[in-house]
């Protein structure tokens, strides 16, 4: 076993574990938003950032970096909750979360993040960007407005379902998620509308045709559901 | 030309009146702006159908149930479905919740201290506070009325205001029994509150000849939905148009193809549009819609007390239109009684409880029409979408703009009577003031603009000059 230190509780983790897992064995929360269980991780988002003291105060994704021996990691501090705040007030701002009539009010992990960090207000201006809605899919819609590029419909496509038909395009502000090199979604030849993407997603961004606003309801637990009982191979 | 200006207050949103005077002092015209533009028509465009209720619901704090309602009945049309009969009764069982409380609203709370405290009594007691000190059992009975309604529409789409219930294909979710029940415990009390409002203010009618008599007291068409048998109706049916004496003009219109009957004027100085008649013209193709209209244009309501009612409204007319719009607030006292008694039979009736409240299907049609009689009047939802549901094109017609015409009228018309000299006294602002909120307007929906609403009266002279003017705020 692996012996480190998260807010100064003394954790043991399995070779292999990350800090994420170690902290969430040992009952500690740690905020993510890219992070879902039977992916891998990417480090993505930044909301799981901590500091390592005896690595002069790094600051590491802890669902990307494995447990070390020895690590004395600060998972909760004043500065940590700011940086955090920080990352959620720009994904807010940096495209249109309108919770109001949003698919996915009240259960939507964003939605829920900001509740739990205190962010009562985005202090950047936002961005308003013009961005559409692509319902071309017979089951399925995305709406760009809403999307915080977490990437979890992309792995959870390629790792779990195998199609591979989500990848991202652009650079920087200017990434979107595309099905099959910018195809509307609907003409797409690899989807096979397992609807597993849309069950990763953690906000309004896939959505079940026909549900309206506050219905819909995500379980990015299937993942993991459907990962365990396939034989290892 | 001089020109007054009026500020209006107690109503919803912005607006500002302003009396043009001739040479000889005269009033020449006065006109009711409304001074706000939003732009739902614009930004809804790129969005899902499926959304559209929520989002339009957004128009309004008052009237949220009108437009989702409306919305969702746009959305039924694309999706080329009929409700569930339950979910039919359902959203209808919302909109008696929703004139109860909203008619209530306009009256007990807005309206009556004009009418029991008199229009030239003290603006800091002319409110609902002055009432509560001078009559508190009444300001009371007005607070549970509207709680009462709200209560109906918290029951069934779990929030107050702007709950995201009805759905294109039906509602989401059913009543529960014991919702109906604990519903059902408190009509009595509210159908006694509104029935003691109704006397009162039929025991009153003697004293306001004068204003009954100048607030928009004039000939004109009636515009309404009407159920097959000519039946008083508030969410579906066919528009019926009849003219001051009561001749039906024209009846059995289909809504959906309102752009054939109905024009839509814009003049540069108000963002509210001015629709009128088609076959008549503009602006003589002035109709008013609402509460009067609908109690004009039905053959009966179809319920014992308020068709009593009904019969003593018509009677006060000798059968023919009732023409002042004064008497709107009568009419929204009969309809809260029609949507009690309503009420009662839908939770009466079994299948008011049925879970099958939704159809279930994709695009069907690329273009819908919505139509339903909102408190304050007939509203139209157009949507055109494209082939997977995404909005291309809105057009809202909202009770409010239906009036326009009818409200510019009222307030040229209480100008005319009450207006002496070049100053802008409190009795002229009130009264303007009331013409206005008779009709109940809310201008956050007609504009489809936010915020509070403080009125502004300008009074100006023939050669453009303001000689008095008063900001109300609100």
């Amino acid at each position: 076993m692996i012996n480190l230190r998260i807010d100064d509780t003394p954790v043991q983790a399995r070779p292999g574990q990350t800090i994420l897992t170690a902290a969430c064995e040992a009952g500690i929360r740690i905020p993510t938003l890219c992070h879902v269980e039977a992916l891998t991780p990417v480090g993505a988002c930044r909301l799981c950032l901590v500091e390592i003291r005896n690595w002069n105060g790094r600051l590491v994704p802890a669902c990307a970096t494995p447990a070390q021996e020895g690590l004395d990691v600060v998972a909760h501090s004043d500065k940590l909750t700011a940086l955090r705040r920080t990352i959620l007030e720009l994904l807010f701002a940096e495209r249109n979360h309108i919770c109001a009539f949003c698919v996915s009010n009240g259960h939507c992990e964003l939605q829920d993040l900001a509740t739990e960090l205190g962010m009562d207000h985005v202090t950047f201006p936002y961005r308003f960007p013009s961005l559409p809605v692509d319902a071309s899919h017979p089951k399925f819609g995305l709406d760009h407005n809403r999307c915080v590029l977490c990437g979890r419909c992309v792995r959870a496509c390629s790792e779990v379902e195998g199609a591979c038909t989500w990848g991202f395009s652009g650079r920087g502000v200017e990434t979107r998620v595309e099905a099959d090199l910018g195809d509307p979604w609907g003409a797409s030849r690899t989807c096979t509308a397992c609807g597993k993407c849309v069950q990763a997603c953690p906000v309004g961004a896939l959505f079940e045709k026909g549900k309206a606003t506050a219905e819909q309801v995500k379980r990015p637990e299937i993942l993991a559901e459907v990962t365990e009982r396939r034989p290892r191979a | 030309m001089r020109e007054i200006k009026v500020p209006v207050t107690r109503i919803e949103g912005h607006g500002l009146i302003t009396v043009e005077l001739n040479r000889a002092g005269k009033v020449s015209r006065a006109r009711f702006h409304v001074t706000e533009g939003r732009g739902f028509e614009r930004f809804c465009q790129g969005r899902t159908v499926w959304e559209m209720p929520a989002i339009t619901a957004r128009t309004c704090g008052i009237c949220p149930v009108s437009h989702l309602l409306c919305s969702a009945k746009a959305g039924d049309a694309i999706l080329a479905v009929h409700p569930p009969r339950a979910a039919d009764k359902l959203r209808r069982l919302m909109n008696c919740g929703q004139y109860i409380q909203s008619h209530a609203l306009s009256f007990f709370h807005l309206s009556s201290p004009d009418l029991l405290l008199g229009w030239d009594s003290a603006p800091a007691q002319r409110n609902v506070f002055g009432l509560a000190s001078t009559n508190p059992q009444l300001a009371l009975d007005g607070i549970r009325l509207r709680a009462f309604g709200q209560e109906i529409i918290a029951a069934l789409g779990e929030q107050r205001i702007h709950p995201a219930w009805a759905v294109p294909g039906g509602v989401r979710s059913p009543l529960s029994p014991e919702a109906r029940d604990r519903l059902a415990a408190k009509l009595p009390e509210a159908m006694r509150i509104a029935t003691d409002a109704l006397s009162l203010y039929e025991g009153g009618i003697a004293q306001w000849g004068d204003e009954i008599a100048s607030f928009g007291d004039f000939p004109s068409l009636f515009m309404a939905l009407v159920g097959p048998d000519g039946a008083w109706e508030h969410h579906d049916g066919r528009i019926r148009l009849v003219d001051a004496d009561r001749k039906i003009v024209a009846d059995g219109l289909d809504p959906a193809r309102y752009l054939e009957y109905i024009g839509e004027a814009v003049e540069g100085w108000s963002y509210l549009k001015f629709p009128y008649f088609q076959e008549r013209g503009y602006p003589d193709g002035l109709y008013r819609v609402g509460p009067l209209a609908r109690l004009n244009c039905c053959d009966q309501i179809g319920t014992p007390l308020a068709d009593a009612a009904l019969a003593r409204f018509r009677a006060a007319a000798g059968g023919k239109a009732v023409t002042s719009s004064f008497h709107y607030h009568w009419a929204r006292l009969i309809e809260i009684v029609a949507a009690l008694e309503r009420t009662k039979i839908y939770f009466d009736d079994p299948e008011i409880l049925s879970s099958r409240v939704r159809a279930e299907a994709g695009i069907n049609e690329r273009e819908g029409v919505g139509v339903h009689e909102a408190p304050r009047g007939t509203l139209f939802h157009h949507y055109a979408v494209d082939e997977h549901g995404v909005i291309e094109k809105v057009n809202l017609i909202v009770s409010t703009g239906h009036n326009n015409l009818a409200m510019n009228r009222t307030v040229t018309q209480i100008a005319h009577r009450y207006l002496d000299g070049q100053k802008i006294t409190e009795g002229l602002l009130n009264r303007m003031e009331g013409g206005i909120r008779a009709y109940d307007p809310c201008l956050s929906c007609s504009v489809h603009a936010v915020g509070q609403m403080p009125l502004k009266v300008v009074l100006l002279g023939p050669d453009g000059d303001v000689l008095d003017a008063v900001v109300r705020t609100a």
